[in-house]
């Protein structure tokens, strides 16, 4: 049998292709994206980026109701969205089985908050599977279909950054097609949620429920490994694996169908044991129910609640061991704007303007770090449009700083065009920045429907974002290149002044599509004659820039700079030079930067 | 060796993640069970970037280094190379470019470059071999191939065949430089002569 190094994510697609699925949709989100980059490998599927959580949830239910067994993926956030859809579909159930991937990412590694997606799964009443490691991703997915088809139901495979993103040996097997269905006859008591079709439903719910608990304690997935009878462990997903590093010998409760609970395995499990801790990281979800049961744990009392645990968390917290934290004093390296980034333009000059914010989720939201210090607030997808729109009008439209939105374009479709109909039907006066940098670049250049092309890469209707704000009813709609800083300037001065709502869309390739492309850069070379070392072209935050220390100059690293000039048009002196010419920045405004 | 636990780190952009799917491709091969975990930041570039790669003849729990115990540390730049020290075991063997780039905060002046970091790693760790990226991408050609140059050394510490690490590297770098590579790797093999 083949074996192949897969990370959680591959492994996910290899087991949505192994058992069958036939349809398979998403819109990118880390620690997510890569279980639909790797389905649309697999031409037996369709594959799609659909424009937001919801709809892609919706896809995958079409496909469920129709018969076909789907599947879709999401970061834990984007659960959020498509939970409308998601709490109903635990009512109606499905035809051919359907799958959500929720990827949770404790530690808040590349998301704007923690939540523990486990609750949805009793929140919805909807079961749950999470997996260990990449072998267990593939397993499950094709173990979730099958209890989804036996039991009329959604399944969650709950995963989270430490799965999605480790690699470990999987076994390969070959594709094997779903049993066909004809066409579903007109089932609408089933399939039709009005109050009186959903009443029945809702019963039936508590009676599936009833047979997934008894499910969840005969499950072969949920399972003990014995060990000693001083110390007991129940946990589920990547803490198991700190589990067995850190205490061998030790008996184990290891579950995988985390909804419903096994209530009388563990119930024995804790009874045979003189000590049982609940491994398990963020919330105190597996404690909770079985405290609630009367079963008697510890877990929380020793476990942190907050962020990642690892093998050294777990030993220390149960063996009640505090180490020295070390005091090294060693500078942090945090994230940036890539150099020749289009973003960095915007934040130039909004800052020497000095508006105040909303932004978005992004690269963009970079821009909230210094030097730059541009974003004032920023929650989710689509309210960097919305909530300008709740700021003015709650200062009578005169707001003591002047306001504005922004979001990428890829988010524009995601959740902006919403907040922008808003914005136009209630009278705002907003200016809406559409940051359209042609991809869906933080999560490593994913297409949408601005770009032109599909997921399973065939060209498509390239949606414009212009021709959308003008048929939203905006009458000031502008394109720039961000890169163009005095034209920038004065269209954004302008567009504030403006009693209509406005929206300037930013518009210039992310530089990671260059580089994908192979374009070949020159690098420019600061005059170290002329340089004054007043670290002014610093100011606009690119890693391409570098303080000599000891000759007080600034140089461009040439491996980096792509030749951008956004920080050359900052020079006081003209010490940069391109292509062997001296850059003489028109400098209309007079934008100045920070130091 | 039974066990076999290397963290590389790096800056993002500098070819870390590319050297950990060679190396953990060339664990498999070996026969061992191999796990590998990283964290894609949130930028593409510009920030720390760090991999775990654990071997075991028997079985891999945890994708994460426990403190204290790996290895090797193979370092991409000098500062990551210095907070990277934590994990190393007593008797690790760190193997590290001198090369120096400065983070935002430092460029800023915010915060200060720790000075002499070669010497303070030396003073505690024996088994540390810095090498001059200046002098090695001169030797081997290409800036490119310093990840490549980085295993070679790692490889000369590691009873692991040689055409088992050629055959993976064949197979993952571009087709037009094999050779570039494939000598890169030959020339850190010569690293602890």
């Amino acid at each position: 049998m083949e074996k192949k190094l897969l990370s959680g994510n591959e492994a996910i697609a290899r087991g949505a292709w192994e058992a069958g699925v036939v349809l398979a949709a998403a819109y990118p989100g880390t620690p997510s994206t890569e279980i639909l980059e790797n389905i649309a490998k697999y031409k037996d599927i369709y594959s799609e980026w659909s424009t937001n959580e919801k709809v892609a949830f919706e896809v995958a239910l079409g496909a469920a109701f129709s018969g076909k067994r789907s599947i879709c993926a999401m970061k834990h956030v984007g659960l959020n969205v498509a939970a409308d859809p998601y709490f109903t579909a635990s009512y109606t159930g499905i035809e051919g089985g359907f799958v959500i991937v929720s990827a949770d990412d404790p530690g808040m590694h590349s998301s704007q908050n923690e939540q523990d997606n486990r609750n949805y799964a009793k929140f919805a009443k909807i079961p749950m599977l999470e997996p260990s490691d990449s072998q267990e991703a593939k397993d499950f997915v094709k173990a979730a279909l099958e209890i989804s088809e036996k039991y009329d139901t959604p399944v969650l495979l709950r995963i989270t950054t430490r799965i999605a993103h480790s690699k470990s040996i999987v076994e390969l097997l070959p594709r094997t097609e779903a049993p066909q269905k004809p066409f579903p006859e007109k089932n609408p008591k089933k399939y039709v949620t009005i109050p009186a079709h959903a009443r029945v439903k809702r019963a039936k719910i508590e009676e599936r429920s009833a047979a997934l608990a008894e499910l969840s304690e005969e499950i072969p997935l949920n399972k003990e490994e014995s060990g000693g009878t001083e110390l007991g462990f129940i946990t589920s997903g990547i803490s198991y694996q700190y589990i067995k590093e850190s205490f061998p010998e030790a008996a184990v409760l290891k579950l995988a169908m985390t909804h419903p609970l096994p209530f009388k395995k563990a119930g024995a499990f804790v009874k045979k044991m003189k000590r049982t801790v609940v491994v398990e990281e963020l919330d105190a979800y597996i404690e909770t129910e079985l405290k609630a049961r009367g079963i008697t744990v510890e877990g929380k009392n020793v476990i942190p609640v907050l962020g990642e645990l690892n093998t050294d968390i777990v030993r220390n917290a149960i063996k009640d061991i505090r180490p020295e934290k070390p005091a090294a004093n060693i500078p942090v390296r945090p994230p940036a704007l890539c150099p020749g980034c289009p973003h960095r333009g915007v934040f130039v000059v909004l800052r020497e303007l000095g508006l105040r914010v909303v932004g978005d989720i992004g690269c963009y939201t970079l821009g909230v770090l210094p030097p730059l210090s541009s974003i004032d607030w920023q929650v989710c997808m689509g309210a960097g449009i919305s909530m300008v729109q709740g700021i003015e009008k709650a200062w009578k439209d005169a707001p003591a700083e002047k306001i504005v939105g922004m979001v990428g374009d890829s988010t524009f479709f995601h959740s902006g065009i919403t907040g922008l109909i808003d914005v136009v039907y209630n009278k705002g006066k907003g200016t809406l920045f559409v940051v359209d940098n042609s991809t869906t670049a933080m999560t490593g250049v994913q297409d949408h429907p601005g770009t032109g092309r599909t997921l399973m890469g065939e060209p498509a209707e390239k949606i414009d974002i212009k021709e959308i704000c003008r048929a939203c009813g905006v009458k000031e709609v502008y394109e720039v290149n961000p890169h163009d800083l005095d034209e920038l300037y004065d269209i954004v001065e302008k567009a504030v002044a403006s009693p209509v709502p406005s929206v300037i869309i930013t518009k210039l390739p992310c530089v990671l599509l260059r580089f994908k492309a192979k374009e070949r850069f020159v690098p420019i070379v600061i005059d170290q004659e002329k340089c004054i070392g007043c670290k002014t072209c610093l100011s606009v935050g690119c890693p391409a820039l570098s303080f000599d220390t000891e000759k007080k100059k600034m140089i461009a690293i040439p491996f980096m700079c792509v030749g951008c000039e956004v920080c050359s048009a900052l020079c006081p002196v003209e010490a940069h030079m391109h292509n062997g010419e001296r850059i003489r920045p028109k400098r209309k405004h007079k934008i100045r930067g920070k130091k | 060796m039974n066990k076999i636990d290397i963290l590389i780190v790096g800056v993002g952009g500098q070819g870390v993640i590319l050297a950990s799917e060679i190396l953990s491709d060339v664990g498999l091969k070996a026969g061992y069970d191999v796990k590998k975990s990283e964290i894609h930041g949130m930028s593409q570039r510009g920030g720390s970037v760090s991999s775990d790669i654990r071997f075991n003849k028997n079985k891999v729990f945890s994708p994460i280094i426990p403190a204290a115990t790996a290895d090797f540390i193979l370092g991409f730049e000098k500062l990551e190379t210095f907070r990277a020290l934590p994990s190393i075991n007593e008797k690790g063997i760190i193997i590290s470019s001198d090369f120096r780039l400065d983070p935002m905060t430092v460029s800023t002046g915010a915060a200060q470059y720790p000075a002499a970091i070669e010497e303070t790693i030396k003073k505690t760790h024996g088994k540390t071999y810095f090498f001059n990226e200046e002098g090695i991408v001169k030797k081997i050609g290409n800036p490119k191939a310093i990840n490549i140059y980085i295993l070679g050394a790692l490889a000369s510490f590691l009873e692991i065949e040689k055409d088992l690490w050629t055959d993976v590297i064949k197979s993952r770098v571009p087709p037009a430089t094999v050779a570039l590579n494939i000598a890169a790797f030959n020339e850190g093999m010569d690293i602890a002569r």
